[in-house]
């Protein structure tokens, strides 16, 4: 097991190395930036708030990682946190409890995964063709849940879930935390995550290989939608009303920039949900960071910018490869050299 | 007429290496002035490879190249056709939304005051255009014609540019006969004008009808040329599959097969494979034969689930199965390696040893994830029966050579403990060593009584170790060989007799 943590430590080092820049940033635009406090049985500070507010798109990029490694994407989430979040406070409202709420969210949640699931598995429409749809339609069907208000309510139980605290720490943090461990578990106590790789690589290959494409295709989409909701739920109860216009709007782009920040590549493949989390934390310090600076916030999209290309730069291929070639060269003074030229790929095929 | 003449084109000991694996060994290839010359084997020979060390498209690593007495090494398809080497493809790769015009004359556009004439543009291609028998209008889109037309299109524009060689890759395969002969037609007054013309097609019948000479290639290497007026087609498909490991039949012991395994009555898929009945016995290995386009993959991939049938019913040991999907076929622990390995077979960026228990965990299913210790354990003991050269286990598959990812693959299935292996093109594109290595493995994997079937286009390879051969012509079955009748003779004679049998 040693040697997985440290495989897995080589692979978000990255990330992490990101986003310690970014943080030392914060401290040195707010010198008390890591000062954390403890006053009314809650803990307060700038860490503590990039941790809290990060909460849904770190809850999106779960789901987002896995739609993204079987080469797909989840457009739909915003609206999907939408939706779910209509459907939580229209619950309570109607006078029923948070947990039949937040049960209502999640089915409603896993209802639209299963939609994506089955026009991107059963009827092979692209992914991004596909999610569309619910991304556009999503915000319709939560402004008729909400009857085109904002619906507020003063249900405890369910603003506890955005804004409350246990042990001291608020419930979003233990949330993202919570579910990311369970998922990144999931996936790779079982071969999940080894046939999710297997068909985002290659599904031509894993359908020969005999797994079921199909069905691992709708399960993704499914946690995806699972995620969603509970994002959804989570900005509902912090601004204790459910907005069908902006609840999670354009979420779903910084859930796809985070799982890009994580390494994840578009093209499906191998997937990290650490990296991906770690990406979102990078999104929220990024934010954190323009908001203490004082500088105005037009910059954060720049900002942003600026971060996604030095990312995408690193990653782009005409860099990987030449990172290759340097290890490969450094690995084949220890083999024979005929063992070498099998590892260089072959030059006329590349293009 | 082409005796005696200087050659326009000669190639010699053209050898072109790949990883692991070698595409051209020492070929020789002479082009005279006025001839067509065909250019033939199974795909995977080397004919593509060949002609891209001649354009340049690929840099040759052994061997030398004559034009016209000049030694020459073109290093990009411009510089080659700058020579006098144009090439046609099969899919014309001309600019359909301008004008057949603009076509002909992409990049040397005649000028007047720096601006393009196209009056004289126009005038000039219709006049071009006229010495190939083609009366369109040069200032309509090449869109608006038939695939024929923009193929002559593309071939004017190639003698145009270059005028010594031109070399036509398969540019009949998507033709209706009368295109085809409107396309001889083009051929035969560019012979006149004294081309050398190297003409790469499947069709043996077409190659009789307009070629003088042919080279047949064969794993890299030529195996003959012929005058085709002094050789039948008979000939030529020996040329193309090979006869040279004959005598070893005779020292096979003779197949004893066990009870039957799997029975496919009036099995078949419309338009892909017609309905054929089979029966493959346990310790058998079955053979099925056939020129390129036969149906050989196509049965292969049917009776895996990868493309189901649609009429006919399968019984696995007299009971009833559905073969409907692979996950159902790997259910009934039956595996195929097949013949497109890079994108039916490997998962190029896992590693080695996730692609060896692939198929094993996807059978044991998502939730119950084998354990690292018998991954391990698994992953290291193909290794090391099937000699798979690898640096490293966690190493991508797609890094290895042609013939290690193969048996990686075989590994794939063994481990799934198969009662019924379907390998696809077992053999192809993969060094000579390997090659052996996989024909031995077969022979052992039958003695232990599983059931396999092998689709080859290297009928000596099937000879070699079928126990029973299917000849497949036109997708469907055409003759089933076994015992002695085994030969690569008596497979051609299937073959040819079925030919023969149509045209008449």
């Amino acid at each position: 097991m040693v040697h997985g943590f440290q495989a897995t430590l080589r692979r978000i080092a990255p990330q992490l190395i990101i986003l310690a820049v970014v943080l030392l940033l914060n401290f040195l635009v707010f010198p008390d930036f890591f000062k954390i406090e403890f006053q009314n049985d809650r803990l307060f500070g700038n860490l503590v708030d990039v941790f809290n507010r990060g909460a849904p798109t770190a809850l999106l990029c779960i789901g987002m990682t896995l739609v993204i490694a079987t080469k797909g994407i989840d457009l739909s989430v915003g609206a999907v946190m939408a939706i779910a979040g209509a459907t939580a406070a229209d619950l309570v409202v109607s006078g029923y409890g948070w947990g039949t709420a937040l049960i209502g969210a999640i089915s409603v949640g896993l209802m639209c995964g299963l939609w994506n699931g089955v026009l991107v598995a059963f009827l092979r429409i692209q992914p991004i063709v596909a999610t569309l749809v619910l991304m556009v339609a999503g915000r319709g069907i939560a402004q008729l849940i909400t009857e085109g208000t904002i619906l507020t309510f003063l249900n405890e139980g369910l603003i506890h879930l955005g804004a409350g605290t246990v042990l001291g720490i608020p419930t979003p943090i233990l949330i993202w935390i919570g579910l990311g461990a369970i998922v990144t578990l999931g996936v790779r106590r079982t071969a999940l995550g080894m046939l999710v790789e297997a068909i985002g690589i290659n599904e031509a290959s894993s359908r020969v290989a005999g797994i079921n494409s199909r069905v691992l295709l709708v399960s993704v989409y499914l946690v995806s939608g699972f995620c969603a909701a509970i994002a959804g739920v989570i900005v509902a109860a912090d601004i204790k009303g459910a907005d069908a216009n902006n609840a999670g709007l354009w979420l779903e782009l910084d859930a796809i920039l985070a799982v890009v920040i994580g390494g994840n590549s578009l093209l499906g493949g191998r997937f990290s949900i650490t990296a991906s989390l770690i990406g979102a934390l990078i999104i929220q310090s990024v934010n954190s960071v323009i908001l203490l600076s004082g500088l105005p916030p037009e910059f954060n999209l720049v900002i942003k910018a600026l971060i996604i290309i030095a990312i995408l730069v690193i990653q782009s291929p005409t860099v990987k490869h030449a990172l290759y070639i340097l290890r490969a060269s450094a690995e084949s003074e220890a083999l024979e050299p005929a063992r070498a030229a099998q590892l260089t790929p072959p030059k006329e095929t590349a293009q | 007429m082409t005796e005696g003449t200087r050659p326009v084109l000669s190639c010699t000991g053209i050898s072109k290496f790949f990883p692991g694996a070698i595409a051209l060994d020492e070929v020789d290839l002479t082009l005279y002035s006025g001839e067509v010359h065909a250019l033939l084997g199974e795909n995977g020979a080397g004919k593509s490879t060949l002609i891209k060390c001649i354009t340049g498209a690929y840099r040759r690593d052994a061997g030398t190249i004559h034009l016209q007495g000049q030694a020459v090494s073109p290093t990009s398809t411009k510089e080659s056709q700058a020579l006098g080497i144009g090439t046609v493809y099969q899919e014309v790769n001309l600019l359909p939304n301008l004008t057949v015009a603009e076509n002909l004359f992409l990049g040397r556009q005649p000028t007047r005051f720096g601006l393009v004439s196209y009056s004289r543009m126009q005038t000039e291609t219709a006049r071009i255009l006229k010495d190939y028998g083609l009366a369109i209008n040069p200032a309509e889109p090449l869109s608006s014609y038939s695939v024929a037309v923009q193929q002559v299109v593309a071939i004017a524009r190639a003698v145009e540019l270059s005028g010594k060689v031109l070399i036509l890759d398969e540019p009949t395969a998507s033709l209706d006969r009368e295109e085809v002969e409107l396309l001889f037609s083009v051929i035969n007054k560019l012979k006149a004008r004294g081309l050398a013309i190297v003409f790469i097609t499947h069709f043996l019948d077409q190659v009789f009808e307009i070629s003088d000479r042919a080279t047949v290639l064969r794993n890299g290497r030529v195996v003959g040329t012929r005058e085709l007026a002094q050789a039948s087609q008979t000939d030529i498909i020996h040329l193309m599959l090979g006869r040279q490991l004959e005598s070893r039949i005779q020292e096979r012991a003779p197949a004893k097969s066990g009870k039957p395994l799997l029975e496919l009555n009036n099995f078949g898929r419309k338009g892909t494979v017609d309905p054929f009945n089979l029966t493959i016995h346990e310790g058998e290995v079955v053979g099925l034969a056939g020129l390129l386009g036969s149906g050989r993959t196509e049965t292969a991939n049917l009776i895996f689930g990868v493309v189901p049938a649609d009429q006919g019913e399968a019984k696995l040991r007299g009971k009833t199965i559905s073969l409907a999907n692979p996950r159902q076929a790997v259910g009934h622990r039956f595996g195929l390696c097949p013949e497109d390995r890079k994108t039916e077979g490997i998962v190029g960026d896992l590693s080695v040893r996730e692609n060896i228990i692939l198929a094993l965990q996807a059978r044991q299913g998502w939730f119950r994830p084998l354990a690292r210790a018998k991954v391990n354990e698994l992953a290291e003991a193909y290794v090391k029966t099937l000699d798979i050269r690898l640096a490293s286990l966690d190493m991508p598959i797609r890094f290895l050579s042609g013939g290690n990812q193969q048996k990686a693959l075989l590994a794939r299935w063994l481990a799934t403990n198969p009662d019924f292996l379907i390998l696809d093109e077992p053999t192809r594109g993969i060094d000579v060593g390997a090659h052996a290595e996989i024909i031995a493995l077969i022979e052992r994997l039958r003695e232990k009584g599983m059931a396999l079937l092998v689709a080859s286009s290297e009928l000596e390879e099937l000879v070699a170790y079928s126990t029973r051969v299917i000849v497949l012509k036109d997708r469907r079955q055409v003759d089933e060989l076994t015992g002695g009748q085994i030969s690569t003779g008596n497979i051609v004679k299937a073959i040819a007799a079925e030919t023969n049998r149509e045209v008449a």
